[in-house]
């Protein structure tokens, strides 16, 4: 009963796409709508294939994690994580030579069009399918219980990697609701909030069946970045579609309103996907590699609530010297100042968590990645803070030093816990003892870290250069340097974050490879007959 | 009083205390007396239950918390 209810829902909708592609009235819509319409059909015909099948498949085992969609997410975050530095590299490399911006691609592959494409891959497609995978990984062994709702985690993870097929086609195509990490148009924001409910509801259920009595602190970051996602997601597209068969919306929020509610989203993505969402990482995988609990469990309860009371309220920072109320600025100031205490609080807490163990940074390249993680943890939540002060704003606002400031917190701390996770996981998840080769960890490691290095200084000097720059005034008060003087000085600095850029990703590359390796050629793991205890 | 200045009042006094008394009272009940034996077993969940989820006994996971 149950698959012919499936065959007719996915008859359906492959219909409708059908009608939409055909009524579509912008090439993005179309293009999205034939896809939709593609993947509808597939499943379709291969759910009429199954139907009546005598062997249904045995109901899933309580006595096993859910492992698959994992090994899954693995996979999706290694691949995003390439092509997204990948179009990193190509649109470094256009602002510094405009001659990147093809001719014959104007419209399609220009910056304009690429940029977006890379912020979301990097951070929705390599952060959102890490975040998911661990997640489910995390949830499932600190609640030593399945996954709940069954194939729903299935859902999640297709579900998410079509939202998004489907957004960077329609960046490409040109598809935006101007919103800065918030560009997907109405009809993938509805998506993407279906798959998140069901993401929550996998999570939230597997929390509510746990077998251990306490909720680990790992999952209390997790459980804020969905709901808090799911909110500010929901609040910020807010808007209305101008057709049905079209992919252009009107914002319900107008002016500063909208500018607000804007940043109110983007710093929370910041603070709640970025941040929360990646701590709980930290929570999880810097005591596992370390083989010790975690430094402090209260101050890891401390930190929680404290992140979660102060980030939502720094938003404002972002507005600095606009239509803004001066009050509305300052709190946002304040409150991205006292956000520096919770942010090292947690920085302590996961160094800390080595005290004991300080040895394994020189034996362990996976623990060492993760070091320097939290250590750029740590300087970008102190960076961020200075740069929200009023009057450290007023010469780095618009610079490349927010541009620096953002890749020394995505690129240190995001991508390299990813990489410390991916490179735990796989081994664990693919039955094998242990990585294929422990000194391209450290290749990488190096490759990464100089990459950092290079792209982080290359801004700061760029950026306090324009911004010295666009405030130089001559002895009459006229401004000194036209715009384009300062683009003509940053040249040498776009081309050093560029080369930054080409180490991170060949880093990034080696770890495909030996993460390849690892589940081809390492040695199975040993399946012992008795039984050990847990310790 | 219009909407604005009413909800502005209410979160500039009240929700204000009631939130500073809610983070108060977490940092309380974080360092309440005889909570580290609470927090140890939480700390080490992650080492237990590795490769399989705890069976439908209910003493299973409390058993092996306690080694």
């Amino acid at each position: 009963m149950w698959d012919y209810v499936k065959l007719v829902a996915l008859g359906v909708i492959a219909l409708c796409a059908a009608i939409a592609a055909n009524y579509a009235r912008d090439l993005a819509y179309m293009v999205n709508a034939v896809s939709v319409m593609l993947v509808a059909g597939g499943l379709f015909l291969w759910q009429g294939r199954r139907v009546g099948d005598e062997i249904r498949p045995k109901p899933a085992l309580q006595t096993e994690y859910m492992d698959g969609v994992i090994r899954y997410g693995v996979v999706a975050t290694a691949f995003w994580g390439v092509v997204g530095f990948l179009v990193a590299v190509v649109i470094a490399f256009q602002l510094a030579f405009p001659q990147l911006n093809f001719e014959w691609a104007h419209g399609y592959l220009n910056f304009g069009r690429l940029r977006p494409l890379h912020t979301s891959a990097v951070i929705f497609a390599f952060g959102g399918n890490a975040l998911i995978a661990t997640s489910f990984y995390v949830v499932q062994r600190t609640s030593a219980a399945r996954l709940w709702g069954g194939n729903l985690g299935w859902f999640v993870f297709w579900g998410y990697n079509l939202f998004i097929v489907l957004v960077a086609q329609s960046y490409l195509l040109g598809a935006t609701q101007s919103k800065e990490y918030a560009e997907p148009e109405w009809y993938l924001d509805l998506w993407l909030t279906i798959v998140w409910v069901c993401y929550l509801g996998v999570f939230l259920g597997t929390i509510i069946k746990r077998k251990e009595p306490h909720i680990y602190v790992a999952n209390w970051f997790y459980l804020a970045f969905i709901v808090t996602v799911a909110m500010l997601h929901i609040f910020n597209n807010l808007s209305i579609p101008v057709s049905l068969f079209g992919s252009k919306s009107v914002q319900v929020f107008s002016g500063v309103q909208d500018a607000m509610v804007q940043w109110w989203y983007g710093h929370n993505a910041v603070g709640f996907f970025l941040t929360a969402g990646f701590l709980g990482m930290m929570y999880y995988f810097v005591p596992k590699q370390a083989e010790r609990p975690v430094y402090s469990y209260k101050l890891s309860i401390v930190h929680f609530w404290a992140l979660i009371f102060l980030y939502i309220w720094a938003g404002p920072h972002h507005l600095h010297y606009t239509a803004l109320p001066t009050w509305t600025s300052t709190l946002g100031m304040v409150f991205s100042i006292m956000l520096w205490m919770p942010s090292w609080g947690g920085m302590i807490n996961g160094l800390m968590t080595l005290s004991g163990a300080w040895d394994k940074l020189r034996t362990d390249p996976i623990i060492r990645m993760m070091v320097v993680s939290i250590g750029f943890y740590g300087m970008s939540t102190f960076e961020g803070p200075m740069m929200s002060i009023k009057a450290v704003n007023s010469l780095s606002h618009y610079t490349d030093w927010t541009i620096g400031h953002v890749h020394s917190g995505a690129l240190g701390w995001n991508g390299m816990i990813t990489f410390g996770a991916l490179y735990f996981l796989t081994p664990k998840l693919w039955n094998k003892e242990r990585l294929y080769s422990l000194s391209l960890v450290s290749w990488h490691f190096w490759l990464a870290t100089i990459g950092i290095v290079l792209y982080a200084s290359s801004m700061w000097v760029s950026g306090i250069m324009e911004g010295l720059m666009w405030r130089e005034v001559d002895a009459n008060g006229f401004l000194v340097n036209a715009f384009a003087d300062t683009v003509a000085a940053k040249f040498p600095m776009n081309v050093v974050r560029g080369l930054g850029g080409v180490l991170y990703l060949t880093g990034a590359l080696i770890m495909c490879y030996n993460l390849w390796k690892t589940v081809t050629t390492a040695p199975s793991r040993v399946v012992r007959a008795t039984a050990v205890p847990a310790e | 009083m219009d909407t604005y200045s009413l909800l502005r009042g209410f979160a500039d006094s009240w929700m204000l205390v009631v939130m500073t008394l809610f983070f108060v009272g977490v940092v309380f009940w974080a360092w309440r007396p005889r909570s580290r034996k609470d927090h140890d077993e939480a700390a080490n969940a992650i080492f237990r239950h590795e490769t399989k989820p705890a069976g439908d006994d209910p003493e299973s996971s409390s058993e092996e918390a306690r080694k």
